[in-house]
């Protein structure tokens, strides 16, 4: 893992997640694929879009703020399907 | 009842389910969100006697939410008497500094007043865990339900389309109501759903990120010159690289926040991420001395409305009202950043038209229309419409990436003592600098011209 990975990965283990079982958010690749923008890529503050070599995106709902800046910044018809988690998981923040 | 249509998910594009017009409601009022603004609403329609279920997707109130960091308490003065006493507060905010940069150059306009530094106070800096659980301990103590870790999937309408209640992701979770209020937040699904937004501008959205840093007590009280509870709101423009938004850093009790708002879609332009604006921010030789040595206590981030009163969607339909961030209710105007305090004035507003309706049974979009009526003449509507033109403005090119880079130029000209050159006369040195910059002289005095009538 690289340094800037490793340090990334310690500035997410200082937030508090309850991870749903269910991915509220899932990505088609079909559609990153034709994508030459990746907007999601630098503008998801908790970085979950990284560019695979084939064009596509590896996503992991996972360490997700919810926040919404994928569904605002993504330009491709259908490839992110958005919604919360479940009650009561995600993510929780303390000093908001 | 007709068979579920729903997904079952809150999300964009979901449908609401229609069901036969329920004979008996489970309550009188629904709000959606235990934020500011829901706390507020959820607050009135229970002092007013009647019955309410405050629903909240987190699993306690405020986890979902996270903030610029500085809340305004003086709508509070219609809702708890004395709240200054009861106001969870990391420090009141007595110095106020406006800050603008280039990578190696910042120009402070620094205020400072012992006035804010007792009842009523003007500004307090808190944790959103904090502020949104009183306020909505207040709320349940008033005799409102909260009910957290719940989301509210979709809205139920009758076959007229008026909205009659809310379904959640609770086995058997549909609940019905006299009116739903929908305070869920930036993102606002359920004013969508409802169609509150058509036919208005969409995507006025940026995006901040925030860094808490840990710093003892004594530390912050000397690097930013204040003692006891008071403390320090710094904003920062020229901190973004172009990018429109701004930055900030403010004292909390042990620990400083500091972060930046940025238009999402600048971030791909520039290939930059929020953390890395964060970072060299941090690195300015004007805020490094300010949060050195502070351990990361967490990062966060969040949407924010900031597209102000021309994107506010219609705020009153058939049993349904929005109030907060879900109805852009933010006011992003470069030197004032509010929000919460408009939250709590929407909901506040919200919950007492919703109440009058439900005692006078007429719960139509008619009957609720005096929720605009009280937003019109107050602060959230009026603050609103007064600056509608601000946000054009403050995130235009010129003030965000030309004018920081120009006064910074022109202090470091007056301030420079260039012996044994005699000092520049200050005509020729404004425009040597305009001239340095590209920028006209003409433009200038129309975006003052223009600065003028969107504040006046």
């Amino acid at each position: 893992m690289s340094y800037a990975q490793q340090a990334f990965d310690d500035r997410m283990s200082t937030v508090d997640f309850d991870v749903s079982q269910r991915p509220h958010i899932t990505v088609d690749n079909d559609v990153c694929r034709s994508c030459r923008t990746t907007e999601c890529v630098y503008a998801c503050p908790a970085k979950l879009f990284v560019p695979t070599s084939d064009g596509g995106i590896l996503f992991n709902y996972e360490q997700c703020f919810e926040c919404g800046t994928c569904y605002q910044v993504c330009s491709g018809d259908g490839a992110l399907s958005w919604s919360y988690p479940d009650g009561g998981h995600g993510v929780a923040f303390r000093k908001g | 009842m007709a068979e579920h249509t729903g997904s079952g998910q809150a999300g964009p594009g979901t449908r609401s389910a229609v069901v036969d017009t329920p004979p008996q409601r489970t309550v009188d009022v629904i709000v959606v969100g235990a934020g500011p603004a829901g706390s507020a609403a959820a607050l009135e329609v229970a002092r007013a006697g009647h019955s309410v279920v405050l629903l909240e997707r987190g699993p306690f109130p405020g986890s979902k939410n996270v903030y610029g960091g500085v809340v305004y308490g003086r709508v509070l003065d219609e809702l708890v008497p004395r709240w200054w006493e009861q106001l969870p507060v990391q420090r009141w905010v007595t110095r106020r500094s406006t800050m603008i940069m280039t990578p190696t150059q910042a120009l402070t306009v620094d205020f400072r007043t012992r006035a804010w530094g007792g009842p009523p106070y003007n500004g307090a800096t808190a944790h959103r865990s904090d502020l949104d659980g009183w306020l909505a301990g207040l709320a349940v103590q008033a005799g409102a339900v909260l009910v957290p870790s719940t989301v509210a999937t979709g809205l139920l309408r009758d076959a007229d389309g008026a909205i009659v209640g809310v379904r959640t992701d609770r086995p058997d979770g549909d609940l019905t109501a006299k009116v739903v209020i929908a305070c869920d937040g930036v993102n606002s699904f359920l004013a969508k759903e409802a169609g509150m937004f058509a036919g208005k501008p969409s995507g006025h959205v940026t995006l901040g990120a925030k860094e808490t840093l840990r710093l003892p007590r004594n530390v912050i009280d000397e690097r930013f010159g204040v003692t006891g509870r008071d403390g320090v709101d710094i904003e920062i423009l020229g901190c973004t690289r172009g990018i429109p938004g701004g930055g900030f850093l403010y004292t909390n009790l042990d620990s400083v926040s500091v972060g930046v708002v940025v238009d999402p879609h600048g971030l791909a332009a520039k290939k930059v991420r929020p953390e890395e604006l964060i970072a060299e921010l941090k690195r300015h030789p004007a805020i490094e001395p300010l949060v050195r040595g502070g351990e990361l206590l967490e990062y966060s981030a969040h949407l924010i409305p900031e597209g102000g009163y021309d994107t506010m969607p219609e705020l009153v339909g058939d049993g349904f009202l929005v109030a907060g961030d879900a109805a852009a209710m933010c006011l992003a105007a470069g030197i004032w950043l509010e929000g919460v305090n408009f939250a709590i004035g929407a909901g506040m507003y919200a919950g007492r038209a919703a109440a009058d309706a439900v005692a006078a049974n007429v719960v139509s979009k008619p009957g609720l229309a005096s929720y605009t009526r009280m937003l019109a003449e107050s602060f959230v509507l009026g603050d609103h419409r007064k600056l509608r033109r601000v946000p054009g403005l403050v995130l235009g090119q010129r003030m965000q990436q030309d004018y920081p880079a120009v006064l910074c130029d022109l202090a470091q000209g007056l301030f420079q003592v260039d012996n044994p050159r005699p000092k520049p006369g200050l005509l020729k040195l404004v425009r040597r600098v305009l001239t340095w910059h590209g920028v006209k002289a003409r433009d200038v005095l129309s975006d003052v011209l223009t600065g003028v009538r969107s504040f006046g």
